[in-house]
Parts: C-alpha cells; sequence; structure tokens
C-alpha cells in the first residue's frame, strides 16, 4: 500500500438555511481554500472526486453543475458518488494506490434545507413495503433510541449528556452551527419530538460543504508539515430492514473499525458522525472506544450536519487535529442509511 | 504499479421496456447472478459491491443500493455506489476495477441497472426548476442541435444516421438480451418515422428500458484460474469537462480525445482502427457514430461518417461497432 | 395460484425551495427589467449569460456585471415534436442555442414568427420580451426570438460556439 495523507481541506460554516448562494456557490471558495491553503497547483491535481444526492438537491445531475462551478479545464479525470464526501475521499485513496497519480481532491456539498429532510430520507427505504408508508428518518431513528433505552443500559439523560458536551465543546468549533452551554436537566424538560427523542438528541439541518486534499508520499510531506495519513479504511454495511438487526448495536460499523485497524493502536480521538445523540452511544460501544477516548471535539454531527458532507467533515475536523499536534492518532466515521445502516471508518496518524 | 484485473463472469438481463415480471432487486439480482455463474462463482466469493446507476428520481428511490445491500448479498461487505450521468455504466466498472487494481480486494461484483419504467424518464431529466421554462426536452432535444452543428460542420450525407440506426438495429437481431428486436427494419422504416427533435428521428434515438448488466472482477491468480477464459483490463481512462463554457467544442470533446489518447498510450494502441477487433460506444442517438469514430480517433475530423458509408463500422467490415446493437437497441441508462 | 400483482402507484410529492444564488439572483433581478446581465471573467475577459458566479474555464470567481444585446445569432437548433409532461410550448417548435450579442456562450430559447423549416444556422433574431407588468424573476420574460430581419451572421462567425 502507497502511504497517502491529507494535506489540506476547508469547510464552510454550516448554516440552517443559505438564503443567498446556492450549493456550487457555497463549493467554489471552499475548494478554492483547500487548494490555496497547501499551494498545489489545481491543474497538478490528479484525480477529483465528489459526493452529492440529487434527491437532497431536487435535481438530477445535481453534481455536474458543482463541477462547473469548482472548473474542470482542461479537462480532469474526476468521478462522483451518489454517497457522503466520505466515499469520495474513500474512492481518491483507492485510486492514488495506483501509483500514476499523487494528489487528489475530493469534496462533499448539500443543502439539507431546501427540501425536507426527514421525508426526503424516507425515500432511501424500500419502495414496495416500507417507502410508500413514509416513515420519516426522525421517526427510525426514535425506534433505534426506543430499543437501546429498553435495553436498560442508557436513559434518556445519557442521550442528553451526549448533546450537553457536543453544545459546548462546538463553542471552538467557528463552522458549527449548534453551541452553547446548557445542563441535562434543563434539556430533559423539553417536550419530545418523536418520543423518546427530544430536539437536543437530533441533528440541525444544515447547509455546507467540505473539501480535502490527499497526497501521496513525498508530495504530501512538501505540501504539508504534518500530513494526516490514513493508516486504515474501510466501509461495510448492513441490511436496511430494520427488523433484521439488533438496532442497540452497529454490526457494521464494528466490522468496519476492525477492518481498518483502528483497534491495532491506542485511539486517542473519535470523531464519530452520529446525527441522533443515542447513535453515539452505539457507536461507542460497537467499535470498543472507552472512556479515555476523546469522542467529538468538533461538536460532531449534533452540531453541525450538512448532509453528504457530513462524514467528510469528521475526517477533515480529525486531520486538523493530526496537523496540529494536538493528537498522532485518532478515528474519524461516516454513516448513511436509516439507523447507522453503512458506516466507513478512516484511522488518521502524525508522523 | 498496480495490479492487473480480469473480467472473469458477466451477466446481463434480458432488457424490455418494462420488465412487469422483476422488482428492482429482481432485475439487478438477474444480471448479478447470471455474472456469478458465468465466473463460476457464488454470493460468498465476492469481497465487495460497486452499484452504478444514473438519477435516482427515475426510479423514486434515494441511494437505492442501500436498500439493494441483501439483494446483492452485501450485508457486512463494502458496498459502493457510482453516479457520474450518463457515462455511469462504464465509471462503475472502472471503479470497481481500481479496487482490484489497488490490491484492496481480488474479488469485485459490479453491478449497474436502471429500471427506467418506475416512472417518466423524460420528465425526470428534463429539470422542470424554476426561472427557466421547460423547453429542452429530455436528452434528445439537448443532443439535437449538436447533431445539426455536425452534420453542417461535416458535410455528411443526409442518410448517416439512418444508416447507423439500421446497423445497430439489424447486429441487435443476434443479441438475445436486446430490447428491439426489429425484424424488419430497414432504411425505408427508419426515414418515415416520425421527426421527434429534427434532425433525430424516432428511429434514430434509444429505447427506454428496464435492465441491469454485471460483471466479476478478480485479481492476477483469479483471472488464471477462471473456468472459461477471462478478459484482462489493459487500460483505462475518465476524463470529465464541463457542459457550457465559451468555446466548447460540443460535436468533438477535447476532454473524449483526451481520454481516448490517455488509453490508447496507456495500452500501447498506436492505430485504433487497426488495433482493435471491435468496440463497443455509448451511441444513443444514430449520428454520435460517426461523431464518436472522430472523437476516439479512429477517423480524421468531419471524416467518421465515411466510415460508416463505407460499410467500416458494420459487423462485417474492418472495425465493427456495437455487434450487440448497442444503446440504439438496449438503453437502460445507468448500465 | 392466484394471478401476480405487477405494479403498484406509489405516488411521490416532495416540494424544494431552491436557492437561485446570488450571480443568479443579480441576473434575475435584471430579466425582471428587461435587461439581460452577464458576467466576465477577470482572467479570460469570456461573458457568462447566464452567469453562475464562476468562469470554469479558469476556475475563478466572476463578479464584474455586462449588460448583453437581447439581439442575438442561432448557432443551431432543433425541432421538437415530442410531447412530454410539463411541456409549455405548441409542438412543432424550434428549441435553438442563441448567442447574444456581447456573450460568449449560447443558451437556449423558442424561436417563433418564422416557419419551422425556414430556421437555419446563422439566423439573426431578436428577443420578445413578455409586458413589463407580467415579468417574474424568470427567464420565462423572453416568450420567444423573432428572427430581426438582419442578414445572416456567416458560420465563421459562431463556428466556437458549436
Amino acid at each position: 500500500m502507497r502511504d497517502i495523507a491529507l494535506v489540506s481541506f476547508a469547510q464552510a460554516p454550516s448554516v440552517r438555511r443559505e438564503q443567498i448562494h446556492n450549493e456550487v456557490e457555497i463549493l467554489m471558495p471552499v475548494v478554492a481554500e483547500a487548494v490555496r491553503r497547501c499551494g498545489i497547483d489545481r491543474r497538478d491535481i490528479g484525480f477529483t472526486c465528489s459526493g452529492s444526492s440529487d434527491y437532497l438537491a431536487g435535481l438530477p445531475f445535481s453534481f455536474v453543475t458543482a463541477l462547473d462551478g469548482v472548473g474542470a479545464w482542461p479537462p480532469i479525470e474526476e468521478s462522483h458518488v451518489e454517497m457522503d464526501g466520505a466515499w469520495a475521499l474513500y474512492e481518491a485513496f483507492v485510486r492514488l494506490q495506483h501509483g500514476d497519480v499523487d494528489s487528489a481532491l475530493v469534496f462533499g456539498f448539500g443543502k439539507s434545507s431546501v427540501g425536507p429532510l426527514r421525508e426526503v430520507l424516507s425515500l432511501q427505504l424500500d419502495p414496495y413495503y416500507v417507502a410508500p408508508l413514509w416513515p420519516d428518518s426522525i421517526s427510525l431513528a426514535a425506534l433505534q433510541a426506543r430499543a437501546l433505552l429498553d435495553s436498560g443500559e442508557y436513559g434518556e439523560a445519557d442521550f442528553a449528556a451526549v448533546a450537553v458536551r457536543s453544545r459546548r465543546d462546538a463553542k471552538s468549533n467557528p463552522n458549527a452551527q449548534l453551541s452553547g452551554d446548557f445542563a441535562v436537566a434543563e434539556l430533559l424538560e423539553s417536550d419530545y419530538i418523536a418520543s423518546p427523542l427530544r430536539r437536543h438528541d437530533c441533528a440541525p439541518i444544515s447547509d455546507g460543504a467540505c473539501a480535502a486534499i490527499l497526497a501521496s508520499g513525498d508530495l504530501a510531506r512538501q505540501l504539508c508539515e504534518r500530513p494526516a495519513w490514513i493508516r486504515g479504511i474501510d466501509h461495510r454495511i448492513d441490511t436496511i430492514n430494520i427488523g433484521d438487526r439488533n438496532l442497540c448495536d452497529s454490526a457494521s460499523a464494528k466490522l468496519a473499525s476492525e477492518k481498518s485497524g483502528a483497534a491495532a493502536d491506542k485511539i486517542e480521538m473519535a470523531e464519530l458522525c452520529a446525527p441522533f445523540t443515542h447513535q453515539e452511544l452505539i457507536l461507542r460501544r460497537a467499535m470498543g472506544l472507552g472512556d479515555e477516548v476523546r469522542i467529538n471535539p468538533s461538536g460532531g454531527a449534533l452540531a453541525a450536519n450538512p448532509v453528504m458532507a457530513s462524514g467528510l467533515i469528521r475526517i477533515v475536523e480529525l486531520a486538523a487535529r493530526i496537523q496540529s499536534g494536538e493528537i498522532d492518532r485518532g478515528l474519524a466515521h461516516a454513516t448513511q442509511g436509516p439507523c447507522l445502516q453503512q458506516n466507513l471508518v478512516c484511522v488518521l496518524e502524525g508522523e | 504499479m498496480s495490479k492487473r484485473c480480469a473480467i472473469i463472469g458477466v451477466g446481463q438481463t434480458h432488457h424490455a421496456a418494462v420488465r412487469k415480471d422483476l422488482s428492482i432487486s429482481g432485475v439487478v439480482r438477474e444480471a448479478a447472478l447470471r455474472a456469478l455463474e458465468d465466473a463460476g462463482m457464488d454470493w460468498r466469493d465476492i469481497e465487495a459491491v460497486v452499484v452504478g446507476k444514473a438519477p435516482d428520481i427515475i426510479e423514486g428511490v434515494m441511494m437505492p443500493e442501500l436498500f439493494l445491500a441483501e439483494a446483492l448479498g452485501c450485508v457486512g461487505k463494502p458496498m459502493f455506489r457510482v453516479h457520474t450521468a450518463g457515462s455511469v455504466g462504464g465509471s462503475t466498472a472502472l471503479v470497481a476495477a481500481h479496487l482490484v487494481q489497488a490490491g484492496i480486494h481480488k474479488r469485485v461484483l459490479t453491478v449497474a441497472f436502471e429500471k427506467q419504467s418506475e416512472s417518466d424518464t423524460t420528465w425526470a431529466i428534463t429539470p422542470n426548476i424554476p426561472f427557466q421554462p421547460p423547453l429542452v426536452a429530455g436528452a434528445g432535444g439537448y443532443f439535437a442541435p449538436i447533431i445539426r452543428s455536425y452534420i453542417e460542420r461535416s458535410k455528411a450525407p443526409a442518410d448517416i444516421g439512418i444508416r447507423v440506426a439500421v446497423k445497430d438495429r439489424k447486429n441487435a437481431l443476434r443479441n438475445p438480451y436486446a430490447h428491439l428486436h426489429l425484424e424488419d427494419v430497414s432504411m425505408e422504416m427508419v426515414e418515415n418515422s416520425p421527426m421527434l427533435w429534427d434532425p433525430i428521428r424516432y428511429l434514430e434515438c434509444c429505447p427506454s428500458s428496464d435492465g441491469a448488466c454485471a460483471m466479476v472482477l478478480s485479481d492476477e491468480k483469479g483471472g488464471d484460474a477462471a473456468p472459461k477464459p477471462p478478459a484482462w483490463v489493459h487500460a483505462s481512462a475518465m476524463r470529465s469537462e464541463p457542459t457550457m463554457f465559451p468555446g466548447r467544442n460540443q460535436i468533438n470533446p477535447r476532454a473524449g480525445r483526451e481520454c481516448a489518447a490517455a488509453l490508447y498510450k496507456q495500452a500501447g494502441i498506436d492505430d485504433p482502427r487497426k488495433d482493435f477487433d471491435v468496440a463497443e460506444i455509448y451511441i444513443p442517438f444514430s449520428w454520435y457514430e460517426p461523431m464518436w469514430m472522430e472523437n476516439l480517433g479512429f477517423a480524421e475530423e468531419n471524416q467518421g461518417w465515411k466510415m460508416t458509408e463505407e460499410g467500416a463500422t458494420a459487423f462485417d467490415g474492418d472495425m465493427p461497432v456495437n455487434c450487440s446493437g448497442g444503446v440504439l437497441s438496449s438503453n437502460p441508462i445507468g448500465a | 395460484m392466484s394471478e401476480a400483482v405487477k405494479k403498484i402507484v406509489t405516488p411521490i410529492s416532495i416540494e424544494y425551495t431552491i436557492t437561485p444564488g446570488a450571480a443568479p439572483t443579480k441576473f434575475l433581478r435584471g430579466i425582471k427589467e428587461g435587461r439581460l446581465l452577464g458576467q466576465r471573467c477577470p482572467k479570460c475577459s469570456k461573458v457568462y449569460l447566464p452567469p453562475r458566479g464562476s468562469c470554469t474555464v479558469c476556475a475563478v470567481p466572476t463578479v464584474e456585471e455586462v449588460e448583453v444585446s437581447d439581439q442575438g445569432t442561432v448557432t443551431t437548433f432543433c425541432v421538437v415534436n415530442i410531447p412530454f409532461y410539463g411541456q409549455v410550448q405548441e409542438i412543432p417548435y424550434v428549441c435553438a442555442a442563441v448567442v447574444l450579442d456581447g456573450a460568449d456562450l449560447p443558451c437556449f430559447g423558442v424561436v417563433q414568427e418564422i416557419a419551422v423549416e425556414e430556421v437555419r444556422m446563422g439566423l439573426r433574431v431578436q428577443a420578445v420580451w413578455v409586458a413589463p407588468e407580467e415579468r417574474g424573476y424568470t427567464l420565462e420574460n423572453i416568450k420567444y426570438f423573432k428572427p430581426s430581419g438582419q442578414a445572416d451572421a456567416p458560420f465563421e462567425s459562431y463556428r466556437e460556439h458549436l
């Protein structure tokens, strides 16, 4: 395997509803900033891969416009995944293994605010048996949260404690949307939006974008003082049928964590993509992340959750901590599909 | 540095306007099972699945690979979804090959599909967005003006498009999987078919199909041990350029020329017309045959139509193109 | 065995609120006043209409506004003869790529007040606007293009726009 690292990245501040700029206008400065920060000539970038969703945008071929905005001349080697940007990073990682190109640009973007996100996401479900009933994404997550409560291991206060920590940590994240000091007791006084989930248990609806530059070996060292090396990356999927899964666990997250080699050495920090408080608890247990592991210092998806970029943001937040020298080794996670159906784990390390 | 990759199994569905007998899961499984059988394998042998299809709005399912994970034997495995618009069938296969060439997986199943009958495709791809009226009327409305430009610039005879349409439909008669089997297709029949987007006639257009295509890709060891002779991947390339910009050559896009050049260099091809025995090329409207012949380096600029006229691209010509009947005979877009 | 279910209808309706974006907003404000506002690339000087806020060739943002003429040249076209959902025009109609004077790439429009079979590449056309009080923030403010009566543009003059 070739050594591949994140050498540069940028994000747009997540907002509830970006009223002025369209998706491409949000994305353009983000890509430009990621390119500028590492000083690479964009014409030297060997491969470009993006992640976005037509259904989120409400338009077919929506990623094509993004390519027009980002610039693709002279013609570039380019691909697109209808997945979170974290999987675009995965594809770029694979492409860089071939040895003929040494750098890649990846980005994920989306405006969750343009459509009714809860209903849009229910179009992911089985179109014959489930989707016609329109179970929305929060209600499905609530079923999972209920199962976790019924297991007796966690209470609603544990959920709220996740929200409290996330919002507190998000105070130091300029790109976060929700931040502040709250008390568990205070949060527990609010009404349910889908019992047992309260507003603080759910990620906000966010518009945003994220971009990263990957480079191999010596080029990575040239472009960046302390590259965040990808030591392992893996992704796995479970069945979509939540009746066929143990909702209190995430088999695919556990497997992806094992296959990525996360357990091989000490994990100091984990950026987990948990759009619901209880999902963080499930993920920590599934991946064996104990109390000594610092979780989501960025505030995580609970502080900002631009769907299709949220997973890539987790990787980029972790890379930032490695680049700054704050930590040496950590894990980033991305998810998509109802109730943590599909999970990606990426292990990053500094030298 | 990259490792060798072999295609050891292929399978496709019988393509049709409406596969009423199959659900979306049924369509992808029909192709996948045929590919696995061809490779002498079963689901357990597969390490990862790469799925491709065009806009989700066509079936009304967002990221349908999520619900197809079980149908494709993928639970507990990596599943990947590619969407690169009309090119997606090809780029899905490339992404799958990259996984093997990078040494990440030994055996990968790739499936691309479209079940166009689940909704109205022209509606789905003609974005009815505010601020602008819907004028272009589907893919034909987008491509027809470009074809007119080609005809004007190359001074090609008016019947070239008709010849391609007849040739590809005749080829399809030999392909049991093809959607269109027009037994009595003739120049007159195509010429007399309605002008939908002048200069494109009805029978010069691709049909709208339900269908899927699958391949099993393997590393070198698996390729050598395969039950049937494998097809080795010698080269692959992809290039994109923006859709609209000042001075864009839409008739002979630079991205296509550079993509072909990169591919031939990797594979050691000097003269594609001599060095290839056969080609399968994305030709959704008949006039794209001469245009792509030029773009991909088989003919000089403005000369591609002569290959069609001389019969060089026919089944028994020196450079047969789309012996399967091509997109003009079967068009599950994403596949 | 009873007959198989071969079809179910599952209506899907989702409403989106699309933000046109900063550059298109300027364009839409202009078109409501009957003006066509493009943007010029600071690097290659080409004028984009409608503007998208960037030059895809130079990969830089575009800011400078340029008013473009509502007369132009048909570079190429097709005759639409197929009914489709959401259609507003009666068929057959001509859908043309028109390069407006002062712009550097074509936009799509309908050509009328001329027999369909007389429309040709190089035809000079002029926008026909809806009445000022009926105009909104939409390209539909241009009802269609009609022949301007000027001599056809020579092929070489629009060759690079094909």
